[in-house]
Parts: C-alpha cells; structure tokens; sequence
C-alpha cells in the first residue's frame, strides 16, 4: 500500500537521489564510503577555483576545497571573509540575491552546482540549511517539520507523522515538544527554534547539512544542546559549519578552513589548525590576536 | 579654515578647551520641564481635537436620526424590515432602508470581485516575483490611478464601461451597479495593492529563505509561507477597500442610478446610501422635510456599518497578527 504511494518522488527527482558515487581525488586510493571512519577522506563537496562577486564586490577569490563526507568541517575567519558568501553557493541560496554571481567550479559528485541547468529545488532538498537567526515558519511545531516533505512529496497523515517524530527526535528536540506539537512555533525558546528548524531541515531528507552559524543567536546551553546534536549528526550527515567561536570549531569539527579577505588562508584538520598551523594569519586569528 | 586650526592644534590644548567647554552652564532645568508639559499639552489638545471632531460627527448624525423617526409617517418597522424606499412619492412614503443597503452591498460585492482578486495578485507578483525595476515602475503607476478623482471614475464608468457593457450585451440598463461596481472595483485597486505590497514586504527575509532553503520554489515560498504569514495585513487591506467602497458616493451618484430597488440584477439600475445622500443634499428637496432628515438616518445606518466592519477587521487583525522580533 505504501509503495503505490512512495515511488512519485523517487520517480521525480532522479538526478541526485540515485546517488552518483563521488569522484575520489587523486591521493586518495580507492575507498568506499563506509571505510571512511578509517580517517581516509571521501569528498561531499569539490570547489576548484571558486570565485564570487555582489555586483563589483569580490567576496571569494579563487577558493579551493574539498569537504568530506560524513564530517563536520568548519569555516573560520573574521566577519566579511567570504565564509558564509561560501556556504549560501553550496545550495545556490545565493540565487535569491540578485547581485550575486560565481565562477569557477563547485561539484558534489558529478552534479555541477553553479551550472544553470542544475535544479535547484532538488539541489536544497539534498543539502539543507540551517540560517544564523532561527527562522521557524509562523505556524504550528508539526507544520514547521511537516512544510518540506509535504512539498516534496505525497504522503499519507499516519506517514507524515512519522516523518515528523523521527526528524523531531534526531534533532534532539522531541522530548520537549511532544506535548505541544500543534502548538505555535514561535512559543518556542530560541535554542529549541534553532533545534526545530534543524528537524525541519532534515525532515526532507538531505545528505549535507550546511550551518550558517546556527548557534550566534543562542544562550550557552542552547549551544551546546546544538553542539552535542552535531556531533550526533555526523554518523549520517556531511555537515558544514560556519562560526565565528572558534572554542566551537576545535570542539565539534573533524577539519577546519580559515578564511580571510576572500581567500582561504589554510585548510586542514581542526586538530592541526588549532595546535600547528601552517601560517602566520591562521594562528594570530585563533590565538585571539585579530579578528 | 577651522579644520586646518584644528588639525595643527595640540592634544592638551584641545583636551583643556574641550575640559571648559564641559564646564558650562547647563540648560534651565525648570525651563527644559516647562517646554515637555507644553508639548504633552499640544499633544494631548490634538488628541482631544481629533476625539471631539469624531463626538460631534456620532452626535449630529444621531440627533438628527432621532428627529426622523419622530416623524409619523416614519416607523421603525417600516425603516427596517421594508424593502421599499419610496421618500419623494407624495402619499404613499416608504422608508425601507434594505433598498438602499441592497444596493450598497451589490456595487461593493461586484467592485470588490474585481479589486480583491486582481490586488493580490498583482501585489504578489510586484513583492515576490517582479524585478526590481519592473516595480519601481508599477507603484507610481498604481499611486497615480490612486490619486486620479473619484468623479472621473464615475464619468468613466458611464461614458466608457456602460457602453462597453451594452455592447456585449444589450440588456443591461444606461444606469447600472455592474459598471459603477466595476469602477469602484478599479478605484479600490490601487489601495489593496498597495497595502498588500506592504504586507508583504513586512515579512522577513529569513521565512523566505527559510522556505527556499527546504527546496520550495517561489511559488511555494508565497503560498505557504509569506501569504499565511501576511494574513493579518492582507485582510486589513481588504477590510479598508470595503469600507471604502460603500462608501463610495461619486462613482454611484453618476453610473448606478437614482432608483431605490431590492435587486441582484446587475444590469439593473440601482441606487445606494450614498447615491440617495448626495441626491438629497443636491436640493431636490426643500430643507427640514422628512426628506431632508432621512438622509441622517440613511447617514447613520451606514456609519453603523462601516463601524463595525472597522471593529470586525480589528479583531480579525489582532487573531492573525504574527509578531517577528
């Protein structure tokens, strides 16, 4: 019964749902992605010389990276470095401001982002966002996870209530609002908000989970509930995170790019960011002498 | 000249002039306190204006509707529950308001069919979809239509969409609530979209992302989430275009007719509240006649009406207002 319900949106979406196997870069020998806690890296995301312009501005200069799958990695650097410019191209969210424009290349797998073919609906149903300023929707905590799936697909009460439980509880969340599910949104405390719009943003299913500093709005417990989420995350999401506390980056990411003017200074695992880097500006940036 | 001073001058000096400076005298406290209590009285004098102004209006239309029903001819059942509104006819006088409610009601039904519709829409299309320069041009537009004389309209509606009307079909009459619904509609459309722009606008940037950001297209985007989060606006726009449409009088006067009737004919002539004020107050009939004060019973019932549209909206306002900090 459920099947004869199901196969419209596998049937709709076909490009990114059947999973094209990521192309592995050179040093890398071939691996699968379930080795992949074996520390050998994997790549979610690919960018080659990616550059950004706002009208005459250039906010990224020829940045180059690799994410890995099913890590946390974190971009670093002081206000106005291009990190969360960086972000907003890996689902196009850059697309809803009309000055910005991108060359270079940005692939996950063989899909090319910044092409103009590429559907970007089907791209942010793959890789969801989570926004600085917790944003639940002014309706009910069951319509804010239920907007996604409900956008995407057909789905009977009984299964989108599941839907809606199991996003609920992944984002640590459940237990606080299972009483209250109709209740409005927007009752809810700023940390809870930011917890339910990540349940609403994995409620669709993404395999990438992008945070544009999910927790500068919120109270220290409320960032650490986000924190410990994200580390619960990992084991089934590649996550991105962009933050301006770097006690943040060294604690909850695997590897860390930092950032400065546009460019990317150095990148490497968090560990040796934080305790060895490479470059002068990467280490008075994280020792508090700038920024 | 003074830069350049400035510029060449010494720390410790511009440190001591900047210490004297500090020094002086302040403000008369007294005189300061004085100046606040005679702007909170002017305030409060212009409060109180507006509050007296709105007083007397209520009073003067309810005084003068009481002297009407002291008439005998006049009766309250006969006021509301006839559907005959027959004041200039010699011997038999009927006061039977639903006539001219009636036609109240079919020209603001037909104006707001259009206005409604076609303001949200167009107010979707110029918040969510148009390019900025593509809006930049349109809401001036829009602000002139806003502007032009309601009596153009009426000269409009009757000199243009009545024949357009008989054109595609012949039996509608020379006077008719469709055309003069239809011009009230294009009179009422500027402000619904206007403020529904507004509304619209009002929504923060972050629900919409917050919708693209779940693989919502545009559309999705404004029906879900920044049409249900406007509501409160949206219906406060319809609400005012309401209002403003019964109580339209220029348009109806010139294109609906002077015939008081209880119909749903559109191509029928019909008159309104408003219609029949303005054909008292034109000096058909002498003044201090039952005539004369029907016009503030008339005057009254649509006071009454407009009031508690304005109460209804309110309420409604505050149940779907969203508050975003």
């Amino acid at each position: 019964m459920s099947n004869a319900v199901n196969p419209a949106p596998k049937a709709t979406s076909p490009p990114l749902r059947a999973k094209p196997t990521p192309k592995l870069p050179s040093h890398v020998s071939e691996m699968k992605t379930e080795e992949n806690n074996t520390g050998v890296a994997c790549n979610a995301i690919e960018m080659q010389d990616l550059c950004s312009w706002y009208g005459n501005f250039q906010a990224l200069k020829s940045i180059s990276l690799n994410v890995q799958k099913n890590k946390v990695t974190a971009f670093i650097g002081p206000s106005g470095c291009g990190k969360s410019t960086l972000l907003r191209w890996v689902n196009r969210m850059n697309d809803t401001i009309h000055t910005a424009r991108a060359t270079g290349s940005l692939h996950m797998g063989t899909l090319d982002v910044l092409a103009n073919t590429t559907d970007v609906v089907d791209l942010r149903r793959n890789v969801g966002i989570v926004f600085q300023k917790p944003n639940p929707f002014p309706k009910s905590i069951f319509e804010n996870v239920a907007f996604g799936p409900r956008l995407h697909m057909k789905l009977r009460r009984s299964e989108l209530i599941d839907i809606v439980e199991w996003s609920l509880r992944k984002a640590a969340v459940w237990d606080e609002v299972k009483d209250r599910l109709h209740a409005p949104a927007l009752g809810l405390s700023g940390g809870q908000q930011q917890r339910l719009c990540i349940a609403r943003t994995i409620a669709v299913g993404p395999e990438i989970l992008l945070m544009d500093e999910p927790c500068s709005a919120l109270d220290p417990g409320s960032t650490l509930a986000i924190e410990e989420l994200m580390n619960e995350l990992r084991k089934q999401y590649t996550i991105v995170i962009v933050t301006h506390n770097m006690q943040q980056a060294s604690r909850c990411s695997d590897e860390t790019a930092f950032f400065f003017e546009g460019e990317l200074v150095e990148m490497n695992k968090t560990q040796s960011i934080f305790t060895n880097p490479n470059n002068k500006r990467t280490e008075d940036y994280i020792s508090g002498r700038f920024g | 000249m003074s830069s350049a001073v400035n510029g060449n001058r010494a720390l410790q000096e511009l440190e001591q002039q900047v210490q004297t400076l500090l020094h002086r005298d302040r403000r008369n406290l007294t005189m300061v306190r004085l100046r606040e209590k005679g702007i909170f009285v002017g305030l409060i004098g212009c409060g109180l204006f507006s509050l007296l102004i709105t007083v007397a209006i209520v009073f003067v239309l309810a005084s003068e509707t009481v002297t009407f029903f002291q008439f005998p001819e006049v009766t309250l059942s006969n006021f509301f529950l006839s559907t005959d509104w027959t004041p200039l006819l010699g011997d038999t006088k009927s006061f039977g308001i639903w006539a001219l409610i009636s036609g109240t009601f079919l020209v603001t039904a037909i104006a707001m069919l259009f206005a409604l519709p076609l303001g949200l829409v167009t107010a979707v299309y110029l918040s969510e979809y148009a390019p900025r320069r593509v809006r930049n041009t349109l809401k001036p537009v829009l602000e002139i239509l806003a502007g032009i004389p309601t009596v153009v309209y009426g000269f409009f509606a009757l000199m243009t969409i009545t024949p357009f009307l008989q054109w595609c079909y012949s039996g509608f009459n020379v006077y008719n609530t469709m055309s003069a619904g239809i011009a009230v509609g294009i009179l009422c459309f500027p402000t619904v979209c206007s403020l529904a722009e507004d509304a619209l606008q009002a929504v923060p940037t972050r629900l919409r992302d917050g919708a693209f950001g779940l693989g919502g297209t545009r559309f999705d985007a404004t029906v879900r989430v920044i049409i249900p989060a406007a509501l409160s606006g949206i219906i406060s726009a319809f609400l005012l275009a309401i209002a403003r449409a019964i109580g339209e009088t220029m348009i109806v006067a010139l294109a609906a007719g002077s015939r008081a009737q209880v119909t749903l004919n559109p191509g029928e002539e019909a008159q309104t509240m408003t219609g029949y004020m303005v054909q008292i107050a034109g000096g058909d009939v002498s003044n201090f006649g039952i005539e004369y004060y029907s016009m503030y019973a008339v005057a009254f019932t649509l006071f009454a009406i407009t009031l508690s549209l304005t109460i209804v909206g309110n309420h409604i306002r505050r149940k779907y207002r969203e508050t975003y900090d």
